[in-house]
């Protein structure tokens, strides 16, 4: 499971280099979304620095959900699907391969998503290095449970539209809790306890996932 | 089923370990259908099948499908990787030594396109590539949809040298196409499809 995890780890992680989708294409829209974002609220200082840790995990919900998209459209294309189900992969560790790529993609996306939190919606960088864990664990979950839900919408010819639907009521308790995790963060409070709920849900999405992943690609 | 619509109908088949059979019919008559079947690539919804001795209702079609080589009509691969780190993915997911990966890119005459970016490749190409990965993967059940789309006579005879070889190591072989075989040394069974039935040539 593990060999298989790091092979496809690897091929998903190689693609997105070579085809420099996330470089050029869903950093600069998380960016932009930022941007905009701190444009919308104005300049008062005080009221940006608040709102930063939701609007962090606002854009990283759209950025996520492009993401995930991306990441089962390359075993969409015509042909790889068939061949590559002849292989014989373990699909438990297709799971963990295919979320371990995108948690990966989801955590340099993250770094440059919070340095433009910083400068853009001045968030304190004391508050923001400490909300790290919490932060990294977040986007790790995300990261689970948006490969179960991209693998039980790949297959719709609607799955862009699809996926947001039936993702987003699993990624909601996640998101709180990533955001009272920063906020606590930045106002000096205990993360101890958002970052725990998290990190249950981690272990929780990645069991799901490893137990379902082949009855999802199978249906 | 696909829609609601039954793709196969009243198909009795049987097709015996070691031999070579040619499924023919028009666009639509049900020819990938039947393929993808047979390499349990979608599910048996009524009737009885058996391949390779697998339940295709009550079997594992997992199990199935690792014995299995599929060639489809499009490629059968990553377009961003190239050549090489295709079949260098296939042979560690199939526990093959990647030694083994220039010895079948020459086997299919892409070994001055080992670095090539497979969606660079012509259509040729690409249909080569898929069969390298079938070199590579020597399974017992070939399926091979339409091989000869995008071939020039000298890939047509390629890969009818290669179909030969495979037939002499005691593989199955069931290909698709809408013509006749052109290869004297080819002697298929044939079945015609038409409408999602077996009917007679």
């Amino acid at each position: 499971m593990i060999r298989t995890a790091l092979l496809v780890a690897g091929k998903d992680l190689r693609i997105e280099r070579r085809s420099r989708v996330l470089l050029w294409q869903v950093v600069p829209f998380g960016v932009i979304a930022l941007v905009l974002c701190g444009l919308a609220l104005g300049p008062v200082g005080v009221s940006r620095a608040t709102a930063g840790p939701g609007l962090f995990y606002l854009v990283t919900l759209l950025v996520t959900l492009l993401m995930i998209t991306r990441s089962h459209a390359i075993e969409r294309t015509a042909g790889t699907r068939s061949s590559v189900a002849t292989l014989g992969l373990d699909p438990a560790g297709v799971f963990l391969g295919k979320a371990l790529a995108l948690a990966i993609e989801l955590w340099i996306t993250g770094l440059v998503l919070l340095a433009g939190s910083v400068l853009l919606l001045h968030t304190s960088l004391h508050g923001t290095v400490k909300a790290l864990p919490s932060i990294i664990v977040t986007l790790g979950a995300l990261a689970a449970v948006g490969t179960i839900y991209g693998a039980l919408t790949a297959g719709d010819s609607g799955a862009g539209t699809l996926l947001p639907v039936l993702a987003l009521p699993a990624f909601a308790p996640l998101l709180i809790a990533g955001e009272r995790s920063f906020r606590a963060a930045l106002n000096g409070g205990g993360v101890w306890e958002w970052w725990l709920i998290v990190t249950v849900a981690l272990v929780a999405y990645l069991s799901a996932g490893i137990l379902l992943y082949g009855v999802l690609e199978e249906s | 089923m696909r829609h609601g619509f039954p793709l196969l109908s009243g198909v009795d088949l049987d097709i015996a370990a070691g031999t070579l059979t040619l499924v023919t019919g028009t666009n639509g008559a049900g020819k990938t259908s039947l393929l993808q079947l047979l390499a349990g690539l979608v599910p048996l919804t009524s009737g009885r099948a058996q391949v390779a001795g697998v339940d295709l209702r009550s079997g594992d079609r997992r199990q199935l499908r690792r014995r299995v080589g599929w060639l489809g009509h499009e490629g059968s691969f990553y377009d961003e990787l190239t050549v090489r780190e295709n079949l260098v993915f296939a042979a560690r997911a199939l526990s093959r030594p990647v030694s083994q990966v220039e010895v079948v890119a020459a086997r299919v005459a892409l070994e001055g396109r080992l670095d090539t970016t497979t969606k660079q490749l012509s259509a040729g190409q690409r249909r080569r590539l898929g069969l390298a990965w079938l070199v590579l993967r020597r399974p017992e059940l070939w399926l091979l949809d339409e091989p000869y789309a995008s071939l020039d006579d000298e890939g047509r005879t390629f890969f009818d040298e290669l179909l030969s070889e495979v037939l002499a190591s005691g593989a199955t072989v069931v290909v698709s196409a809408h013509d006749p075989l052109r290869s004297p040394t080819l002697n298929p069974i044939g079945v015609h499809l038409a409408g999602g039935r077996v009917v007679p040539t």
